[in-house]
């Protein structure tokens, strides 16, 4: 394939992939190296670069809004992302010594995971107001007011948070699925603080490792431009669309497509194909 | 907006919010730009990612990059905007030190601090 054929091409999954998972709430993030694997035949180890410099993108972008209105905890994210950073670091480096084979199959189940947890507040379910707020705890925009809450647990989050970096650096990946179940489940955190400060994270997470991906030759740039570019435009009108859209069955499709590539990834890996 | 009870850390949401906007909209500018260059010099090339053989040395540290740069290069231009889009989180973290400090969160700072030395350990200390 020439190299502008390949780009639009490209260009277009990645936004396909961005607008369908902001749209759905999934995260369009971790399909693009089933993606780029099993529809472009690119190497894993260029994949994950290149969905990890989108990673960034989308999550710094969407971060940006929820801070701005109030719904991410400052504090909790910066807190959680010592432990997220860390497990970073050394998924970075722990990728460069496992096969590309392993990680398509830990990609696999990754995949499989995220289609089944529940990362979007189920219809008619209501926020339990905490009581008063600790040092993690805080406020949210309600619709009467602010609504106070408080974290607990905080070793287990940071425990679940520590996993949820180390995937992330190993597999180019955002993990929110993982970090919305630690902050959700674990610290008992209200489910729209939960996800906006996920996203809040997402950005430092995979900072931590892309400079350790950049100096190894991963970030290819003619593989990062257009997927990034995709996945940001395709996030971008996903969240304009996202009032009043009736995503339900959207939801499940894209379920059923990230549980197909979760099954196909698998099964590459230990075919040895990857 | 909801009548926050710290008018200070609401301030530094806002600010922390338009830092971010500011790191994605600069890098996807110069990262499109880049591109343009790049399908019109590279456009007719055969591309090749199948196999891994990892990125000229050039582009994989900050100051062969910012060569390229000058040197009006295609990918060292999108290489560009990929360092922009790593610096907008790291830059976050950064002014979430200085805004926790005017706060007088004494702890807070010092966990930005210790999550800034970890991402420049990630940036700087090759493994």
């Amino acid at each position: 394939m020439n190299i502008a054929v390949f780009c639009g091409a490209v260009f277009g999954g990645s936004l396909a992939a961005g607008f369908i998972g902001s749209l759905t709430g999934l995260g369009g993030g971790v399909v693009i190296v089933p993606l780029l694997t099993v529809g472009f035949g690119v190497n894993m180890r260029y994949a994950i670069g290149a969905s990890l410099v989108s990673v960034i993108a989308t999550s710094s972008g969407a971060a940006a809004a929820y801070v701005r209105e109030g719904f991410s905890n400052v504090r909790v994210g910066m807190t959680l992302e010592m432990a997220t950073s860390a497990g970073a670091i050394a998924g970075a480096a722990l990728a460069a010594r496992v096969p590309t084979s392993a990680l398509a199959i830990l990609l696999g189940a990754v995949l499989l995971f995220s289609a089944v947890v529940r990362v979007h507040k189920e219809q008619g379910e209501e926020e339990k107001p905490g009581g008063g707020h600790g040092l993690l705890g805080g406020t949210y925009p309600g619709p009467h007011g602010p609504i106070a809450y408080e974290s607990k647990r905080a070793p287990l989050g940071f425990g679940i948070m520590g996993i949820a970096g180390l995937l992330s650096g190993m597999l180019g990946i955002g993990s929110g699925a993982i970090k919305v179940l630690g902050m959700d489940l674990a610290m008992g955190l209200p489910f729209k603080v939960s996800t906006t400060t996920s996203n809040f994270m997402i950005g430092v997470t995979a900072a931590a490792s892309a400079g350790i991906y950049l100096h190894r030759g991963y970030i290819a740039p003619g593989l990062a431009m257009p997927v990034t570019l995709g996945v940001v435009a395709g996030s971008f009108a996903g969240a304009r669309l996202l009032a009043g859209a009736k995503v339900q069955t959207l939801r499940t499709l894209f379920r059923l497509v990230i549980v197909a590539l979760g099954v196909e990834m698998i099964y590459s890996g230990w075919k040895g194909q990857v | 907006m909801p009548g926050g009870q710290k008018p200070s850390g609401q301030k530094m949401e806002e600010q922390m919010g338009l830092l971010l906007r500011t790191g994605v909209v600069l890098a996807c500018a110069i990262m499109l730009a880049g591109a343009v260059l790049y399908l019109v010099r590279h456009g007719g090339e055969q591309e090749s990612y199948s196999t891994f053989r990892g990125e000229p040395a050039a582009l994989e540290s900050i100051k062969g990059i910012l060569g390229e740069v000058r040197a009006g290069d295609a990918r060292g231009i999108i290489q560009l905007s990929v360092l922009v889009l790593i610096a907008t989180p790291v830059m976050r973290v950064v002014f979430a030190i200085f805004g926790f400090a005017r706060q007088k969160q004494w702890i807070f700072s010092l966990v930005s601090v210790t999550v800034l030395a970890l991402l420049s350990y990630g940036l700087f200390v090759r493994g």
